[in-house]
C-alpha cells in the first residue's frame, strides 16, 4: 500500500493543508517511510479481536437535556481574526 | 535567593505554612531565576506580574490561615493548558496570540489550591514529538549537557520546557501532558519525576486536544514526594469531561514513604530482549535489585504484543490528531492566511499554521482513516490496543507492579534525529504502551550514565492506582540517592 504523489495530493487536499509542489515527493516518501514501518502489525493475528473503543470501563455519564451554560458571545467573538458584531467573517461560500 | 530555589515543594510548603518564608520572596527567586535561564527558552511565556499578584495573594491567606495545600508554591504550566487572560499557543504559529477566555480545570484546581503561576512552558508544537524541537517558538536546550562537552542537548518532550524548568531550579514544579511518554520522557532524561495519571484521574477540560482516547494531564517535579503533593492538588472528576472519572483522591502523599514490603514486582521478559543497551539493561537490574532488598518480590511476567505499541500508536494518535486538528480552520480564533475563497483560506491558514511534524501527522492521520485504508490500518490498530491491553490485565494478576526503563537512551544533541521521523518515534518505545491501555505510568531518576546523563526507570500500575507507584516510586528514591543537578552555565547574569 505505497502512497504516490496523486495520493499525497489527494490527502492534503481532504487536511485543507495547501502543499507546496515541491513538497509532495518528498511527503510522500516520509509516509510511506512510516507506513512501511507500521506495516509490521499486519503480522499480528487480530481474528475475533474486538477494536478498543475506551480504555476505562465507564458508562459515558449522561445529563438531563437541558440549557446549563451558555451566554458567551463576546468571549466567543474576542479571538476571531475577522469579526463583526457576533458573526465571523469569512469569504463568500454561496454564490 | 538560590536556596530558594533549590527547596523542594514539599519543603517550600511547609516554611510558607510556618511562615519562615513568604511567598512574594519565593516566587520573586524564581522569576529571577527564569530571567537569567532564557537561554534554555524554556518558557513561551512569562507571568512575572500576574506571578507577584498571586504571590500577594497567597501571602494574605497565609496571614489569614485560610491558606490551600498549594499557598504560595510558583509553578510552571505547560502551554498547553489553556489560562485565562494568558495566552495559550501550544507552541505552534496558528495559535499565536490566542488567549483563552476561560481556565482549563487542571489549572484551575491548582489556582484554587493557592499555587502561584510563573509562566508557560514550551513544547513541541501541539505536543507531537520527544524532543522539544518542533516547537514554532524554538527548541528548548536542556539544563544538562555531558561531563566536559558543551554540545546542546534536547529536554526531551513534548513537555520539554516543564522538565528543564523544574530541572534548572526555575519552578518548584510542573504540569505536563502524555499521549504516548511526553511527561515520563522528559523527566527521565531531564533527571527530574513525572506521573502520567490513569486515563481520566485528570480532567482533560480546557487542554489542548492532541489524540483525546490517549491524552492525560500529570505533575512533573524534582521529588516524588512532590509529584505526589501536586497530583492530589490536580486531579478531580469534572462533569466538563465525559472521561473523567468520579473516583475518590486519595492522600497520595502517605503512600510515598509507605515502603514496598511484600509488592510483586513484574519484569515483561520481551521488553528486556528488543536490542537494549548494556547501560540501561543494568540500571533496570538495580531498580529490581532496590525494590528486592526493600522486601518486594520480583516477578517475571508478560507482555506478548509490548512491541506492536509503538507502530499502532502512530497509527492511532495521528488519527486522533488529524481529526482533532480540523478545528483550526483560521475562522474563530487564532492566524488566518486569507485566500480567494473560504477553501483556499483553510488551506492557506493551514499551510502557514502549522509546522512539518504536525502536517506529517495529519496527513498520516487523514490517510489511515480515509475510504479504503480504515480498516486496514485503524481498525487492526484499535484491536491490537485491546490485545496490548489485555496484557496487562493479565500480567497485573501475577503482580501489583511493573518496571521498565523509561527510555531507550539519554538526551541526545539537538538536530540528531530530525531527519528521519521512525527514529525520533523509537524514544517513545517504553512508554507509549501505557497511554494504549489508559494505565498510571512514573519516571523516576536511577542514575547516570558514563558521561554524566540522567536516566530513569518507570514503574506502570493498575487503573487508578498511582498510591501503589507512589510507593514503589519513594522506595526508588530512597535506594538511587539521585541528588545529581545540571550546573548552571546558562546564567546571563
Amino acid at each position: 500500500m505505497s502512497v504516490d504523489a496523486d495520493t499525497v495530493r489527494r490527502v492534503a487536499k481532504l487536511a485543507r493543508i495547501a502543499l507546496e509542489e515541491g513538497r509532495v515527493q518528498p511527503m510522500a516518501e516520509e509516509l510511506n517511510g512510516i507506513l512501511t514501518w507500521v506495516e509490521q502489525l499486519n503480522a499480528v493475528d487480530v481474528a475475533g479481536v474486538p477494536p478498543m473503543t475506551s480504555v476505562v470501563k465507564a458508562d459515558l455519564k449522561r445529563r438531563a437535556d437541558r440549557v446549563s451554560d451558555g451566554g458567551y458571545a463576546e468571549d466567543l467573538m474576542k479571538n476571531a481574526p475577522l469579526a463583526e458584531d457576533h458573526f465571523f467573517v469569512v469569504p463568500k461560500v454561496v454564490e | 535567593m538560590s536556596t530558594l530555589t533549590d527547596l523542594t515543594l514539599a519543603e517550600a510548603r511547609d516554611k510558607l505554612k510556618a511562615r519562615e518564608i513568604s511567598a512574594r520572596e519565593l516566587t520573586d527567586a524564581h522569576l529571577t531565576a527564569i530571567e537569567k535561564a532564557r537561554p534554555l527558552n524554556a518558557f513561551i511565556t512569562e507571568t512575572p506580574e500576574k506571578a507577584r499578584a498571586m504571590a500577594d495573594q497567597a501571602d494574605k491567606r497565609l496571614a489569614e490561615g485560610v491558606a490551600g495545600p498549594l499557598e504560595g508554591v510558583p509553578l510552571a504550566i505547560k502551554d498547553l493548558f489553556c489560562t485565562e487572560g494568558v495566552q495559550t499557543t501550544a507552541a505552534s504559529h496558528i495559535l499565536q496570540g490566542f488567549v483563552p477566555t476561560y481556565e482549563s480545570t487542571v489549572t484551575k484546581n491548582l489556582w484554587h489550591a493557592g499555587a502561584v503561576l510563573l509562566g508557560k512552558t514550551n513544547l513541541d508544537e501541539f505536543a507531537m514529538g520527544s524532543s522539544n524541537e518542533t516547537s514554532y517558538f524554538g527548541p528548548v536546550i536542556s539544563p544538562w549537557r555531558r561531563t566536559g562537552d558543551p554540545t546542546p542537548l534536547v529536554p526531551g518532550g513534548s513537555s520539554g520546557g516543564s522538565a528543564a524548568a523544574v530541572a534548572a531550579g526555575l519552578a518548584l514544579g510542573a504540569t505536563g501532558t502524555d499521549t504516548g511518554g511526553s511527561i515520563r520522557q522528559p523527566a527521565a532524561v531531564a533527571g527530574i519525576c513525572g506521573l502520567k495519571p490513569t486515563y481520566g484521574r485528570c480532567s482533560r477540560w480546557g487542554i489542548v486536544a492532541f489524540a483525546s482516547s490517549l491524552d492525560q494531564a500529570g505533575p512533573m517535579a524534582r521529588t516524588v514526594g512532590d509529584c505526589a503533593i501536586l497530583l492530589k492538588a490536580m486531579a478531580s472528576h469534572d462533569a466538563k469531561d465525559s472521561t473523567s472519572l468520579n473516583v475518590g483522591v486519595p492522600d497520595y502523599e502517605k503512600s510515598v514513604r509507605a515502603g514496598v514490603k511484600g509488592l510483586r514486582i513484574g519484569i515483561p521478559k520481551e521488553v528486556r530482549g528488543e536490542g537494549l543497551s548494556a547501560e540501561i539493561a543494568a540500571l533496570w537490574d538495580k531498580g529490581a535489585e532496590w525494590l528486592k532488598a526493600q522486601g518486594a518480590e520480583i516477578v517475571e511476567v508478560s507482555l506478548k504484543h509490548a512491541h506492536h505499541a509503538l507502530p499502532a500508536y502512530y497509527i492511532v494518535a495521528p488519527a486522533e490528531a488529524s481529526s482533532n486538528l480540523a478545528r483550526y480552520d483560521g475562522v474563530r480564533y487564532g492566524l488566518r492566511v486569507p485566500g480567494d475563497d473560504i477553501t483556499q483560506t483553510y488551506e492557506n491558514t493551514r499551510a502557514a499554521g502549522f509546522g512539518r511534524e504536525v502536517q506529517r501527522r495529519i496527513l498520516i492521520g487523514t490517510y489511515v482513516l480515509s475510504a479504503g485504508y480504515y480498516d486496514a490500518y485503524y481498525l487492526r490498530a484499535q484491536k491490537i490496543r485491546t490485545l496490548i491491553a489485555r496484557d496487562f490485565e493479565e500480567a497485573f494478576k501475577g503482580c501489583d507492579l511493573i518496571l521498565t526503563p523509561t527510555t531507550p537512551g539519554p538526551a541526545f544533541a539537538i538536530g540528531a534525529k530530525t531527519s528521519d521521523p521512525v527514529e525520533m518515534y523509537l524514544n517513545d518505545v517504553f512508554t507509549v504502551t501505557v497511554n494504549l491501555a489508559g494505565l498510571p505510568g512514573m519516571s523516576v531518576p536511577a542514575g547516570l550514565t558514563g558521561d554524566g546523563l540522567p536516566l530513569g526507570l518507570q514503574l506502570i500500575g493498575k487503573p487508578f492506582d498511582e498510591e501503589t507507584i507512589f510507593r514503589a516510586a519513594g522506595a526508588i528514591e530512597e535506594a538511587a540517592q539521585f541528588t545529581a543537578r545540571p550546573g548552571d552555565w546558562w546564567s546571563t547574569s
